[in-house]
């Protein structure tokens, strides 16, 4: 309690002031006391102070030593170790509650570690899980495609491969009917009738000259 | 109306021993009421032993930490075992003045011969103390270290007198405020009826002033009562601090 330290401070003037204080209204005291009540006054050792009467010194001394020795010895053997005892048994209670408190909270922080563990692991588990999906995924998706595109170029190479067949088939054609055409012609023009292989080479030549 | 009559020495039980007049007085009476309420409080405020205290047991556990603690800070932690004599000191001043704030009581620590006889009991007190503590080292307590030599002769005298005159300015800064705060009551009150007798309706009206003034000085005398039991107990830790250091 070291703010009450303060008020020790006043003790130095406070006792100055007090017997200032004493002396005045010990004045004015037995001022008023002279002039109410004289003869009262001379009870008391002619109006004095009682506090300076030695008669009665002998009996305050010895009855002060009586109770305070007794009271020094029923608060030192008795009294004050039966508080001592009660506040020590509460500042042992309490700091037996804080002790466990204390340990609850350790184990409640171990536990939430262990938590906190297990769920990080789960975490890093579920990433690398879906890393591995995606990339099966991935794998899967560009396999798919692959496949597509080659299935595309076979169709294109045989849709080409069929065009150009007809193509050819329809250049004979052609060829073909245009002897046929130009046998007939010279046939009913000149009358003559000429060799179908040698018309159809005919034929081929001025194609081949035309493009 | 003698503001003085409330110090008189009433015996009620005659008693002499071995010659001398040891009657058992008013002052003695609310010596033994103070004691005993001292006693009663902490007896029966921890009665119970609770866990969490109750009213009375709160006020004695406040009184035991309080007086530990001016203990504990002004005297050290090797005044441990003189705790019960500060703590009995304490508590005896702080009743007999706050016993004799009750109308009709009788303010045992207004006596001079009371306050003086606690204080030499604590001046021998820690006298044997120091005594007992630093054998003849004591005295070194009046010649502190590293003083010049030649200052020896007017110091010594001087800490010799400050030391002899503990008791006697321990005793009459109890006893001086204590009776003056019981006088002035007494003389102000003396006023009222003064007035109110002399100058009838007028002196009533008139009275109110030293009454208002009484009223306001009562607080104050209890402020006091507090105050120089706390002083009286905190001097007696510094007085018990000095015999257990020497500085």
């Amino acid at each position: 309690m070291p703010n009450l330290l303060a008020l020790v401070r006043p003790h130095r003037w406070s006792g100055i002031a007090g017997v200032a204080l004493a002396s005045l209204t010990v004045t004015a005291g037995s001022a008023l006391a002279a002039t109410a009540e004289a003869p009262h006054g001379a009870e008391h050792g002619g109006g004095g102070l009682p506090q300076l009467n030695p008669a009665t010194f002998p009996t305050q001394i010895f009855w002060l030593a009586v109770t305070f020795i007794t009271l020094y010895w029923l608060l030192s053997k008795k009294a004050l170790p039966r508080v001592a005892e009660v506040l020590e048994e509460r500042q042992e209670r309490i700091s037996r509650d804080l002790g466990k408190a204390g340990a609850l909270k350790d184990e409640a922080e171990t536990v939430m570690a262990g938590v906190e563990k297990s769920l990080a692991e789960a975490r890093t588990k579920a990433q690398a899980e879906i890393g591995r999906a995606s990339a099966e995924i991935d794998a899967a998706n560009s396999a798919r495609q692959q496949q597509l595109a080659a299935d595309v170029a076979e169709r294109l190479r045989q849709a080409e491969a069929r065009i150009l067949a007809a193509k050819q088939d329809a250049v004979a054609n052609v060829r073909s009917a245009a002897a046929d055409i130009a046998r007939d012609v010279a046939a009913r023009l000149a009358g003559v009738d000429s060799d179908p292989a040698k018309a159809e080479a005919a034929v081929a030549a001025v194609m081949e000259e035309r493009g | 109306m003698d503001p003085l009559h409330q110090f008189q020495i009433n015996p009620i039980l005659q008693i002499v021993i071995a010659g001398y007049d040891v009657s058992f007085s008013n002052s003695s009476l609310f010596m033994a009421v103070a004691a005993g309420l001292i006693y009663a409080l902490l007896v029966q405020g921890m009665k119970r032993r609770a866990l969490v205290p109750g009213r009375l047991q709160s006020m004695a556990e406040m009184f035991y930490e309080f007086v530990a603690n001016l203990v504990r800070d002004n005297a050290g932690h090797d005044a441990r075992p003189y705790f019960p004599f500060v703590f009995a000191i304490f508590m005896f001043v702080l009743f007999g003045n706050l016993i004799g704030m009750i109308p009709y009581t009788f303010t045992f620590t207004s006596h001079i011969i009371v306050t003086f006889t606690l204080a030499f009991a604590v001046f021998v007190f820690v006298t044997i103390l120091a005594l007992v503590k630093h054998g003849m080292h004591f005295f070194t307590f009046f010649m502190p270290h590293g003083v010049p030599m030649f200052l020896a002769p007017i110091l010594i005298p001087i800490e010799v007198i400050s030391y002899l005159m503990r008791p006697v300015s321990l005793s009459i800064r109890l006893f001086a405020n204590m009776m003056a705060g019981h006088t002035m009551l007494k003389v102000f009150a003396g006023f009222t009826v003064l007035m109110g007798s002399a100058l009838g309706a007028l002196g009533f009206a008139v009275g109110l002033v030293p009454l208002a003034l009484n009223v306001a000085l009562t607080g104050f005398e209890f402020l006091v009562a507090f105050l120089q039991a706390y002083v009286f107990s905190i001097l007696t830790c510094l007085y018990i601090r000095d015999a257990l250091e020497l500085h």
